[in-house]
């Protein structure tokens, strides 16, 4: 027997292609190309206009702030509106997803599918018109009830806002929002579970529920997460609904049904930019590329959660 | 115009995996040669070098000569594109195009490469190839439905119609019947030995009477060991492999003691 | 062997396996039953002094009787599973709650002010009451359609790239993280973006339709290319095999075979990309701005569009605020019915145009 390992590069032989060929292999490489220079174009561009806000001395913005002092509590909202809706938004969705992809009636199923799709073709200003206009008026009771009775957790510390713009109400919008996404995300991995690891789980002698705990959560974990960081991406860069619900001031507290309430960036930059001009206006697109970082990191830290576990999912 | 195959020292990599090595074999003109041997022992690889199909896999390459009437496969100025035009291809699972007619599918050859016909000549291409599949009075009826509504032994003769169509010099078959039931089966082991009158056939097969019923000669394939490359162990009539071959191996196989 | 039955041992047998199979279960009306009363109290109690938010509250805690009464008869494993059951089923329902709210209010609230002079007059020179929309859905309907003219070449391509000529390796992986990051971008960013960029060329303040359809794209794009990507990854390789195999270049092959057997679940997922753009309001309020007139130039000056229009009336209604209010749930009702009707069109495109294969 020879040797197994190739005795010469036998790969040097070039292959002549085709000018048809070569020519759809340039389009499509140009096309990737495309995202690469718009993804730079994004950092460059907003970096080039951002530093000049971000240097700026507090006298030269209309905020009257140094720029961390302006973005800080920004952020602070930012990250407090997309945790409320998260935590709201995601065992909702995971029950949602499991009635449609296990419990619900087979023929039904498409159809109850559809229905929280519709969820999520409501357009961002629809909601936020929504929350403002309906929800934050019909939820102030409740907000005086958490006030009576849990007043004493500090997030819940009030007094209860009369009108309900609140952080809270901005959260359940933004948790309204992003269930439908984390729901179908959900749903397809679940539907994916193989049906014989479900099939063996029933063999065995499993209830449904048994049947969806041993075969299809191990398999939808990293799915799972990926979902809900889709869903916290969402929601950290949703700007419609916190700007029309909210009447912001710039804050921190973790009381959510007060009157008085921190903006997050997208809705500060929603609200502030039509009027902004000069060094104002770096100031935001600054605040803009911090919010960019911010789900970039998000994203970024779920990927490699996901990555992590695909060995695992049983998935291939 | 069917054309004799010459093979000499083909070995065959994935990436830097060695696959098959060391293949000589001679594969005469308006035959069935039928590749025989258990899993993984690289018969279909090497029936995808035949066509350079092999190479749609990243990687995989060939050191070797591949000769089709004294015209080397891998010479440099050679496109695989051409050569999988002269060397056509049936695969295991019938593979009809599922946005297309049975027309359309005959065709798929021709249309896809945007040549221009008259409506007669097409019709006649059509007629011929699906007569010499042996599907023609089962669909002439129904040439413009999709021919994903065939049944299983229909595609896959759908699709040695689809082969032939562009008239190839030889046609493979990489376990053309392994889908199919056994009538459907036996319908195409009967269409294999009539188009043998035009074609040079190779096919895989895992099914042993399968080869002794089809085919007049036999190429046994072995793997030399766990995780070592799958090699050709012998190869002639398939009177003689199958009632007294050379090798040990050969006859181990033959007679079902392993694989 | 002491008993008396006189049936031989396999009878005996075979019964003790059928009333051990059998089991203690609840009779198969009791989820009916139970169901059943609990959403009559409900309704009565939302009829009573209660109110409608305590009377659905007390029907759904007594659906719980279900789990308890199965606990009692049928053991803690089919009690965990009725539990589960009740809660799955529940979630669903919460999350039908604000849909039904939110059409109900924007249809009921958008039809008051809906009428024909509505959707053809503009917002120019109108204090008060009056006006229309006209001028907000010809710049949705302008800026959208240029975002999809970039979009679709652009991520097409891509996942062509991606699928059929990077299969694995670094670069197409490089691209994939890309483009999921791509897909992280806040739509405000992209807005942002589409600013920073067009004030290179046009100075500080511009506004241009153009500049918003840059911004849609690039929310777009990743969309398109994601849901491209998948479907013509769900094209079995055999078919590629096959038309390589009869000698066609792989160009054809994939423009001739992968592409139009993904072809609906593309068209789909652009039309789903579509509708999800459409409503994008943060962007365009960057770059494209709001006014009254109507302007079909999208190299020039500001546009109006609906989720904009929308939003400014609702937010900044002037005084008196009722007519704006209302205009502005008029043109939310016109954007929802628009995106609706995307989606349908989505749906009813996937349905009858895709391929039906064996598999």
């Amino acid at each position: 027997m020879t040797s197994q390992l190739a005795p010469e590069p036998a790969k040097a032989r070039r292959t002549p292609t085709r000018p048809g060929d070569r020519v759809f292999f340039g389009i499509s490489f140009g096309a990737a190309l495309v995202i690469l220079l718009t993804l730079a174009g994004v950092a460059i561009f907003l970096t080039a206009e951002g530093i000049p806000g971000v240097t700026a001395s507090a006298d030269q913005v209309k905020s009257g702030l140094s720029f961390p002092a302006y973005v800080g509590p920004l952020v602070y909202g930012t990250l407090l509106a997309a945790v409320i809706a998260l935590v709201l938004a995601v065992p909702v969705a995971i029950g949602v997803a499991l009635f449609i992809s296990h419990f619900s009636p087979r023929r039904l199923s498409s159809v109850f599918g559809y229905v929280i799709d519709l969820l999520a073709a409501v357009p961002s200003v629809v909601y936020g018109a929504w929350g403002i206009i309906f929800l934050a008026p019909t939820i102030v009771p409740f907000y005086r009830w958490l006030y009576d009775n849990l007043g004493f957790i500090p997030l819940f510390a009030g007094p209860p806002s009369a009108t309900g713009s609140t952080i809270l109400t901005a959260g359940i919008v933004l948790a309204i929002m992003v269930l439908p996404i984390v729901t179908a995300i959900c749903r397809e991995i679940f539907l994916q579970t193989p049906r014989l690891h479900q099939e063996a789980a029933l063999a065995l002698g499993a209830t449904r529920w048994e049947m969806v705990r041993m075969a299809v959560f191990p398999y939808a974990r990293s799915g799972i997460v990926s979902a809900s960081m889709l869903g916290l991406g969402r929601a950290l860069g949703e700007t419609m609904a916190v700007a029309m619900v909210l009447s912001p001031a710039l804050v921190v507290t973790p009381n959510l049904i007060s009157s008085t309430n921190p903006n997050t960036i997208a809705s500060n930059i929603a609200l502030s930019f039509p009027e902004a001009s000069g060094l104002t206006v770096n100031a935001l697109i600054a605040s803009g590329l911090v919010l960019f970082v911010i789900t970039f990191a998000v994203n970024f830290a779920a990927r490699a959660i996901v990555d992590r576990r695909k060995d695992f999912s049983g998935a291939n | 115009m069917a054309k004799s195959i010459d093979v000499s020292d083909l070995n065959i990599y994935y990436g830097d995996f060695l696959a098959v090595e060391g293949v000589n074999i001679a594969i005469p003109a308006r035959s069935v040669t039928a590749f025989i041997g258990p899993s993984g022992c690289g018969k279909s690889t090497f029936l995808r070098s035949l066509n350079r199909m092999h190479e749609v896999i990243p990687g995989a390459h060939v050191q070797g000569k591949v000769l089709i009437d004294g015209e080397d496969l891998y010479a440099d100025e050679m496109d695989p594109v051409n050569v999988r035009r002269m060397v056509g291809m049936v695969f295991q699972r019938p593979n009809p195009f599922p946005t297309m007619s049975i027309y359309d599918n005959v065709l798929a050859g021709q249309k896809l490469n945007s040549k221009r016909m008259k409506k007669s000549e097409s019709d006649a291409i059509v007629e011929r190839s699906l007569r010499s599949a042996g599907l023609w009075a089962e669909v002439k009826d129904r040439l413009s439905r999709p021919g994903s509504g065939l049944s299983g032994g229909q595609q896959q003769r759908l699709c040695i119609a689809r082969a032939i169509s562009v008239e190839p010099e030889v046609l493979l078959m990489d376990e053309p019947c392994s889908a199919l039931d056994p009538i459907s089966t036996s319908v195409i082991e009967d269409l294999i030995h009539e188009l043998k009158e035009k074609y040079t056939i190779v096919i895989v097969t895992h099914n042993m009477q399968q080869a002794a019923r089809v085919s007049d000669e036999t190429a046994f394939f072995n793997l030399s060991g766990v995780g070592k490359p799958g090699k050709l162990v012998e190869s002639g009539r398939t009177e003689k492999i199958f009632s007294n071959p050379d090798e040990e191996a050969t006859e181990a196989y033959i007679q079902g003691r392993f694989g | 062997m002491t008993t008396t039955d006189p049936r031989p041992q396999r009878d005996r047998d075979a019964e003790e396996l059928l009333s051990s199979l059998r089991g203690n279960t609840l009779p198969l009306w009791a989820p009916r039953v139970v169901v059943g009363i609990a959403a009559t109290v409900a309704v009565l109690g939302a009829l009573s002094s209660l109110g409608v938010v305590r009377g659905v509250l007390l029907g759904w805690l007594l659906t719980f009787a279900l789990p308890i009464w199965s606990r009692v008869v049928e053991g803690p494993r089919k009690a965990t599973d009725r539990l589960v059951t009740l809660l799955v089923y529940s979630a669903f329902s919460l999350a039908l709650i604000p849909l039904g709210s939110i059409i109900w209010t924007v249809f009921s609230r958008g039809l008051s002010v809906m009428s024909a002079e509505f959707l053809t007059y503009s917002m120019r020179n109108v204090v008060g009451e009056g006006g229309g929309i006209y001028h907000a859905i010809m710049g949705t309907l302008l800026i959208t359609g240029a975002a999809t003219v970039i979009s679709v070449p652009i991520g097409l391509f891509t996942a062509i790239y991606i699928v059929e000529y990077g299969d694995g390796n670094r670069v197409s992986k490089g691209i994939r993280f890309l483009v999921d990051v791509m897909t992280g971008i806040p739509s405000i960013v992209a807005g942002l973006f589409a600013y920073a960029l067009f004030v290179l060329f046009f100075g500080e303040g511009v506004r241009m339709g153009i500049g918003g359809s840059v911004a849609l794209a690039v929310l777009m794009i990743p969309v398109v290319v994601r849901s491209s990507e998948e479907m013509l990854k769900l094209v079995p390789n055999e078919l590629r095999e096959a038309s390589l195999a009869l000698g066609v270049p792989q160009w054809r092959t994939i423009a001739k075979v992968v592409v139009p057997t993904a072809l609906a679940g593309i068209v789909t997922g652009v039309t789903l990309a579509i509708a999800r753009v459409i409503g994008e309001t943060a962007p365009l309020l960057i770059i494209a701005g709001a006014t009254d007139s109507t302007n079909f130039n999208l190299f020039d000056g500001r546009m109006a569009t609906l989720p904009v229009f929308a939003y400014t009336s609702i937010r900044f209604p002037g005084v008196p605020p009722e007519f704006s209010i209302d205009r502005g749930w008029g043109a939310a009702l016109t954007l929802l019915v628009i995106v609706m009707l995307l989606n349908l069109v989505a749906r009813l495109v996937s349905f009858f145009f895709s391929p039906k294969g064996e598999r």
